[in-house]
């Protein structure tokens, strides 16, 4: 009895997390919505999403092209499969790798960057100052860090594609010995439109999730620096492992027939 | 009489788990009036405060504004009611992401919808009053003092000229001179605007300029209320403890001799 006692505890709090961050989804969606908008800070939040992200997702993309292509290379030379690398390479970067690895990176940038900074709003009052000057925290705080992530993941997800793609071109040609205008016209011609939608809806439901996540426990932290760093950590890591989850449901819609 | 007051609040009680803050507390603030808390340190003040502003709800009990009933709200009246509203938080409180006459003219532009440009000047204006140059206006407030952030949280609350300002130990942290020049301008504010104003301080000195009534808050009531003239012989026992600053009497601080 004393043994389950903890863990019936755990369940009822998991439950009770789930539920509250379903109320807050769900208020913050309604909030955003409505007007008043504020597309200054709409236009702040997507710079800084989608173009100061853009260095780190760049970089993570082209090297995950590239040992892409080497070892697909070293698996498929034993059975004389060379030929497939260009096809192995689009369909893993488009459809996998490009939305999940520059969710995860911008999980870790904005993320925690987003909690942090709401975290530090919720401790030092100007939250409830907000409040006090007839604005409402989920309209102005909230709206529009989700409408820059919910855009913003995908624009970045396309330029990783490409990026990505090109990594493996680079290993193909360069070490590999590949003729450039065959490993392009195999690249374009096997790709299809569904690997790279289903890889870009897949970015804007990360982009959601981590602006969600940030802006969550970023609003909920209490006490202090230590309370920032909590959510900020917290932020991360449900970020990360919603974006895995999702990523298989939304695999699952897309291609399980 | 009811009808002159701006604020009443009845049978107020707020608890942190099972910490009791404020226990059936009873306040009245009439229109165009200062009223004064006093209190310990950690005896509540702020937390009625915020529990009046809308901030933190209580367990029970009611606060009437203008003689409207405003717990159990809707959030779009709430909105409404917290337009009358201007409060100067004890940290300060100041958004530091942006500079200092944005944090004075936001309460204008996003809740009056003023022009930038309009509401730029108010709040110049605003920083001079408080004592503070346009230049500090471009700066952010991590580049100020304490006492300098205090006054830019001060020329925030009132920018707006709210009805009803909330001022949240406003001289602490302040020179004795700084401090008398904001006592005046809380004092200018009720007079000239016709606010009615809700402040808590420590400072007796201060309760002396800006006040017309005080009230003490203990063990989570007010046990004293009245004119503020009348503190200095109110022949509460609580309130003389605390007017003239003696370590024994019947409030015990829980401390212990080293
Ligand atoms: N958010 C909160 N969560 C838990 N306890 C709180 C919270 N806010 C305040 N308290 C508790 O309520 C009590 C009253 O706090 P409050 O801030 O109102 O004190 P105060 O009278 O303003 O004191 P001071 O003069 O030092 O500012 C304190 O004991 C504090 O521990
Ligand atoms: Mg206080």
């Amino acid at each position: 009895m004393p043994l389950l006692q903890p863990l019936g505890r755990t369940f009822l709090g998991g439950l009770e997390a789930i539920g509250r961050v379903a109320l807050f989804t769900l208020r913050a969606v309604l909030m955003a919505v409505q007007p008043p908008y504020y597309p200054r800070l709409i236009l702040k939040q997507m710079i800084e999403i989608g173009y100061y992200s853009l260095p780190v997702v760049g970089m993570t993309a082209i090297f995950t092209g590239m040992v892409l292509a080497l070892q697909t290379y070293t698996g498929f030379s034993r059975f004389n499969a060379e030929t497939a690398i260009p096809n192995v390479v689009v369909i893993s970067i488009t459809r996998e790798l490009g939305p999940v690895l520059a969710g995860l990176m911008v999980a870790g940038r904005i993320g925690a960057a987003m909690a942090a900074e709401l975290g530090t709003m919720r401790v030092t009052e100007q939250i409830d100052a907000l409040t006090t000057l007839s604005t409402n925290p989920f309209k102005y705080l909230i709206a529009p860090r989700l409408i820059a992530g919910l855009t913003m993941l995908p624009v970045l997800v396309a330029v990783a594609d490409v990026i990505g793609i090109f990594g493996g071109y680079l290993v193909s040609i360069y070490k590999l010995g590949f003729n450039p205008g065959t490993y392009l016209a195999n690249t374009v011609e096997f790709v299809e439109f569904l690997d790279i939608f289903s890889g870009l809806v897949k970015a804007g439901v990360f982009g959601f999730i981590i602006s969600l996540m940030g802006c969550y426990h970023g609003f909920s932290s209490r006490g202090g620096a230590q309370g920032v760093g909590k959510a900020t950590t917290n932020a991360v890591v449900t970020a990360s492992i919603l974006i895995l989850i999702s990523n298989y449901i939304v695999t699952e819609l897309f291609f399980s027939r | 009489m009811s009808g002159d007051l701006k604020i009443k609040v009845r049978g107020l009680c707020k608890s942190f788990g099972r910490k009791v803050v404020l226990n059936d507390l009873d306040l009245d603030v009439p229109k165009g009036q200062s009223l004064v808390v006093i209190g310990g340190s950690g005896s509540g003040k702020s937390v009625l405060i915020k529990c009046i502003i809308g901030l933190m709800k209580p367990e029970k009990g009611s606060i009437e504004i203008d003689g409207q009933e405003v717990l159990g709200m809707s959030a779009a009246e709430r909105e409404e009611v917290m337009r009358k509203f201007g409060m100067l938080f004890q940290g300060g409180a100041l958004f530091d992401s942006l500079p200092v006459w944005e944090n004075v003219a936001f309460g204008l532009i996003a809740g009056r919808g003023a022009k930038r440009r309009e509401a730029k000047e108010i709040a110049l204006r605003k920083l001079g009053a408080v004592g503070l140059s346009p230049e500090v206006g471009e700066l952010y407030p991590a580049e100020l003092s304490g006492g300098m952030q205090k006054r830019v949280s001060l020329a925030r609350a009132i920018a707006a000229e709210p009805e009803i300002i909330f001022f949240d130990e406003p001289t602490t942290g302040l020179d004795p001179i700084m401090s008398q020049v904001i006592n005046e301008l809380i004092k200018k504010c009720v007079d000239d605007l016709g606010a009615t104003a809700l402040s808590i301080t420590h400072d007796m000195h201060s309760l002396r300029v800006i006040a017309d009534r005080a009230a003490m808050i203990y063990d989570g009531r007010i046990i004293w209320n009245g004119d503020a003239g009348e503190i200095d012989h109110s022949g509460n026992p609580y309130v003389e403890q605390f007017v003239q600053g003696r370590s024994e009497g019947p409030i015990k601080m829980p401390v212990r001799h080293l």
